[in-house]
């Protein structure tokens, strides 16, 4: 059987791959990318200087790899998803070890050739080697305390590394998406919920644990103008930078709030800020629109896979790319505390790039490849 | 493999279930996002806006230029020039301790004032204007203005300041400006308003009380900086106004004659129109140069103002309260005229003293005048004669004459802060003040204005001039207006009962100035056009005692603090009276050789440029 479904796969030519490439997702892409490069243009304040460069870079390099990613078999993705976790994990625990350390923390890993993030690759990497794990296992083993045990262990470690950089936002991003592909899993909800409730319980004890300047977030999340200038200075301006963006904002390279440098982190985190504050509620939407597309492209093309490790993989990112960007606008928004978490594609940053055009490029491997089945 | 299959579709209802179930609770977050957008950008969209712009926009005041003032005659008196500063931007500079030392050798800093320099440096941000020297000479600036290749970021900057073109001359009457500190921010609101580091406000004189006209508005320069204070470009000047400026009724030429008169002796002249009540000159002595208050008065020279025995910081004329001497004789006269205590043919035989309950009460004169007439006794200023009607006339009836015109109360009320009353006596007020009765004695001495009355010059200017102009009620005032309606309406009020009593002593004052005897004889003018008539007075600085008296010393003879304070009231031109002055030179010795004669020349000069004036006063009307 085996045999078989390899001899079909290698009926599949180089054109029809091309024929059944997701021609709505790529061209949501690409605009995505054209945004985010007059966005960085923008924060660049109206030059071609290095951030537009470097992001320019990026999105050529890593929108190749995204589509020679969707020209190789999902099969392969499936085969290599334990590897490319343990690969993670050591480069996590190399980062741990010898990582460049930045303003506090050290997430960095100096690979000579470049610097790289592994937490941002191990939002990705947990989709891969949970979808593996949960690929052939049947329905009555999943909610077994082995399975539960053992993908716990395959989201904690990452996350405990992740932590201890350390480096709050990235780690609960790992989590909600490990969960969520233990979610689409099957297992039980009432764990979902159990959890959940003693993750409420506990969150004072987990508060007491937090480092002084995370229960300054919290803090300043509730209040911000406990210390406008301080702790509260980010969200408050971010605010205002959104709120003074109006219905059709200020115009391209316009932004006052940006220009004037009110802004803080407004290459990464604060992308948003600094789009909205320029193309106003119009604008803003119009890029939640698109995320909407490429979210809704994700599942569409997950509903339309055969194979289960394709499905679970569409879902969990689509999941996850959601995430991403809810977790970040809620943030500039001012509806929950900051923690560092960039925008898919349009925050300044290779490795979360590089994480997300990966992840992109296997959800279309799976629409090229999705009569493909695993076994 | 069946077994599989069938697990497979459960496994894949299952994920189909749960995706759908993700897939609402995805939706329902993004329309909490879409909203909290919609309310942030839409419905907040104005506060966020303003928050926004209050961030991007700051304003920066700049200092008022300062309205002026003119004298009747339209010259400036109190103007603006171009002061030349030195300002240096440190952000702009290459290298500041170069810089800096270069400009220390260039301009001739002490080591004083370049520690200030530097101390200001450090409290200010890099991008802020640092002011090396806010006045310098024109030979240092166009020295620095030689030198600016080797002065990358210093910029020499041409700004508006104040300046007194008379110098000492209006320094009592208009004061002058200094820095503001915090009380003139604090207690005043118009300087609050306009307040710019480096402000310049009156400290006293009518630069302190017309504050608010003079002040004018401040330039606003409008810039949009960025999130660390730093200009980026300017939105928007707005330009300010100039302050108000203000003409006063005095005459330049007048006021510099009076300065003259009182070189280097202590005192105060004023003159008066005696319809208008406008001043048109108001001299005390010693005055000071206010220019050297605009850029901080150095030390030393406070110290000498401050030190000198003749007070040049006392404004006589208003803040003096002497004793008037006989210059109070015609008040006397006319209350007791007026009371129908004496006619003009009332007689008293002067012995040289006369004595009431053991006391004796001398005459200026030892041998005394003999029989003496109300006319006769202005004339000679015989004592004995006014001891002797205030004596039949009582304090009281006195002092509500002498406050009828004038004395004992502000002539200018709030204008000048510094104003005295002075004190005429009553026995109600010796009573409140003192708790004791009054004594007859004390009339007769208040009679030859000596004892509690006091009097300042200004009010016995006053007092002249309503006497001079028939007895009617005037205003004075310094700053000449337009408004007829804004003086009250209680102004030319008769303030006799009968108008001719106002004659009589008039007539007696000309006697005192113009025939034989009179004390002010010599300092008479017989030119009809300038003829004026008044009264002389020596004002007692210390008890006269018997041994004094048998020595009988000239007054070169007798310590300067001791010596008297000279006097002298006078109204002209007799037949057609239209000024009034009044002279005091403190420790002048007697009033008839030391005051009288200035006032023939304050005479001659005023009614000579009285055309002049009455022209400006014409061509008032015809530019309407």
């Amino acid at each position: 059987m085996y045999q078989h479904s390899r001899l079909s796969n290698n009926n599949f030519n180089f054109f029809q791959k091309f024929k059944n490439f997701d021609y709505v997702l790529l061209a949501c892409i690409l605009l995505l990318g054209f945004i985010s490069l007059g966005t960085m243009y923008s924060t660049d304040g109206g030059k071609i200087l290095f951030h537009t460069k470097s992001h320019f870079t990026k999105l050529i390099v890593f929108t190749l790899m995204m589509l020679i990613i969707s020209f190789i078999n999902i099969k392969f993705w499936f085969l290599i998803g334990y590897l490319f976790y343990l690969i993670t994990v050591i480069l996590l625990v190399g980062t741990y070890l010898f990582g460049i350390e930045s303003s506090g923390s050290q997430r960095w890993i100096n690979l000579y050739f470049l610097n790289l993030q592994p937490s941002e690759l191990m939002k990705i990497c947990i989709i891969l080697c949970l979808a593996k794990y949960f690929h052939r296992m049947k329905l009555e083993n999943v909610n077994s305390i082995y399975t539960i045990f053992t993908s716990l262990i395959i989201i904690l470690l990452p996350m405990g590394l992740v932590i201890v950089q350390p480096d709050l936002g990235t780690s609960l991003l790992i989590a909600i998406t490990g969960l969520a592909v233990l979610w689409f899993a099957g297992i039980n909800h009432k764990y979902f919920i159990y959890t959940l409730l003693g993750f409420l319980i506990s969150l004072p004890f987990i508060i007491s644990f937090l480092k002084p300047y995370q229960k300054l977030r919290v803090l300043t999340f509730l209040n911000p103008d406990r210390d406008p200038l301080g702790a509260g200075y980010q969200i408050i301006q971010s605010k205002i930078a959104v709120g003074s963006g109006g219905i059709f904002g200020k115009g391209f390279l316009k932004g006052t709030q940006s220009y004037l440098e009110f802004l803080p982190e407004k290459h990464t985190d604060f992308i948003f800020t600094l789009f909205s504050e320029e193309f106003g509620f119009v604008g803003s939407a119009f890029l939640l629109i698109i995320y909407a597309l490429i979210i809704y492209r994700i599942i569409a093309i997950g509903a339309s896979s055969r194979s289960y490790f394709a499905k679970i993989f569409c879902y969990s990112f689509g999941v996850s790319i959601f995430f991403y960007i809810t977790i970040n606008m809620s943030m500039v928004l001012g509806l929950l505390p900051i923690v560092g978490s960039p925008l898919p594609i349009m925050s300044y940053g290779g490795s979360s790039m590089l994480a997300t055009m990966f992840g992109f490029g296997v959800v279309m491997s799976a629409k090229v490849h999705n009569q493909q089945a695993i076994a | 493999m069946i077994n599989s299959s069938s697990d497979n579709v459960k496994k894949l209802n299952l994920i189909n279930r749960r995706m759908f179930i993700t897939g609402s609770f995805k939706i329902l977050i993004m329309i909490g996002i879409v909203s909290r957008l919609f309310f942030l950008q839409v419905k907040e969209n104005k506060r966020y806006l303003t928050l926004s712009d209050k961030n991007r926009i700051r304003e920066w005041k700049l200092a008022p230029v300062r309205g002026e003032f003119h004298d009747y005659f339209g010259n400036v008196i109190a103007g603006n020039f171009e002061a030349y500063q030195l300002h240096v931007i440190p952000e702009q500079v290459e290298n500041f301790r170069y810089v800096i030392y270069r400009l220390k050798d260039l301009l001739d800093l002490s080591d004083r004032e370049f520690k200030k320099v530097l101390k200001k440096r450090k409290e200010i941000k890099p991008w802020e204007t640092l002011i090396v020297s806010d006045n310098l000479s024109w030979k240092k600036f166009s020295k620095i203005n030689n030198h600016l290749y080797d002065l990358n970021g210093v910029k020499p900057v041409i700004s508006i300041s104040r300046n007194y073109p008379y110098n000492d001359n209006f320094t009592h009457i208009i004061g002058y400006v200094s820095q503001a500190n915090e009380d003139d921010v604090e207690n005043t609101e118009v300087i609050k308003k306009n307040f710019v580091p480096g402000l310049k406000v009156g400290k006293i004189g009518l630069e302190k009380s017309l504050e608010e006209k003079l002040i004018g508005t401040n330039d606003i320069e409008r810039y949009e900086v960025n999130a660390y204070g730093r200009r980026i470009s300017q939105l928007e000047f707005q330009k300010g106004k100039k302050g108000k400026t203000v003409k006063l009724t005095i005459d330049t030429k007048v006021q510099k004659l009076a300065g003259e008169l009182l070189k280097e002796k202590s005192g105060s002249i004023c003159v008066m129109d005696i319809y208008t009540g406008s001043i048109i000159a108001m001299q005390s002595s010693p005055s000071f140069d206010p220019n050297l208050f605009v850029f901080g008065i150095s030390k030393d020279e406070w110290e000498l103002i401050r030190n000198n025995p003749m007070k040049p910081l006392v404004n006589k004329t208003l803040q003096g309260n002497y004793s008037p001497g006989s210059t109070i004789k015609p008040i006397v006269a006319l209350s007791a005229l007026e009371n129908g205590i004496i006619d003009t043919n009332f007689t008293v035989k002067c012995t040289g003293k006369t004595e009431m309950y053991g006391q004796t009460y001398h005459c200026w004169k030892k041998e005394g005048h003999g029989f003496v007439s109300l006319r006769n006794a202005m004339k000679v200023s015989c004592d004995t004669y006014f001891y002797e009607i205030a004596r039949k006339l009582g304090v009281d009836r006195l002092s509500e004459t002498a406050k009828k015109f004038g004395l004992g109360d502000k002539v200018f009320g709030n204008l000048f802060n510094i104003e005295k009353k002075g004190l005429i006596p009553s026995t109600t007020w010796k009573k409140n003040a003192l708790g004791k009765g009054w004594l007859l004695g004390e009339t007769m001495i208040t009679g030859i204005g000596q004892g509690y009355i006091q009097t300042t010059p200004i009010q016995l200017c006053l007092m002249t001039a309503q006497i001079a102009n028939g007895g009617y009620k005037i205003y004075p005032k310094i700053i000449a207006t337009d408004k007829k309606e804004l003086e009250p309406n209680d102004k030319y009020k008769p303030l006799y009962k009968n108008s001719k009593n106002i004659r009589i002593v008039q007539d007696a004052m000309f006697g005192s100035t113009n025939e034989v005897m009179g004390t002010s004889y010599r300092s008479r003018i017989d030119n009809l056009k300038y003829q004026f008539a008044g009264k002389t007075g020596t004002s007692q600085v210390k008890k006269i005692t018997e041994k004094d008296r048998e020595l009988d010393l000239k007054t070169f003879q007798i310590p300067y603090e001791e010596r008297d304070h000279a006097l002298y009231i006078a109204f002209g031109p007799y037949k057609d009276p239209r000024y009034a002055l009044s002279i005091l030179v403190e420790h002048g010795g007697n009033g008839s050789t030391t005051a009288a004669p200035m006032a023939k020349k304050l005479f001659k000069l005023i009614i000579d440029r009285h055309p002049l004036r009455d022209s400006v006063d014409d061509k008032k009307y015809l530019e309407i």
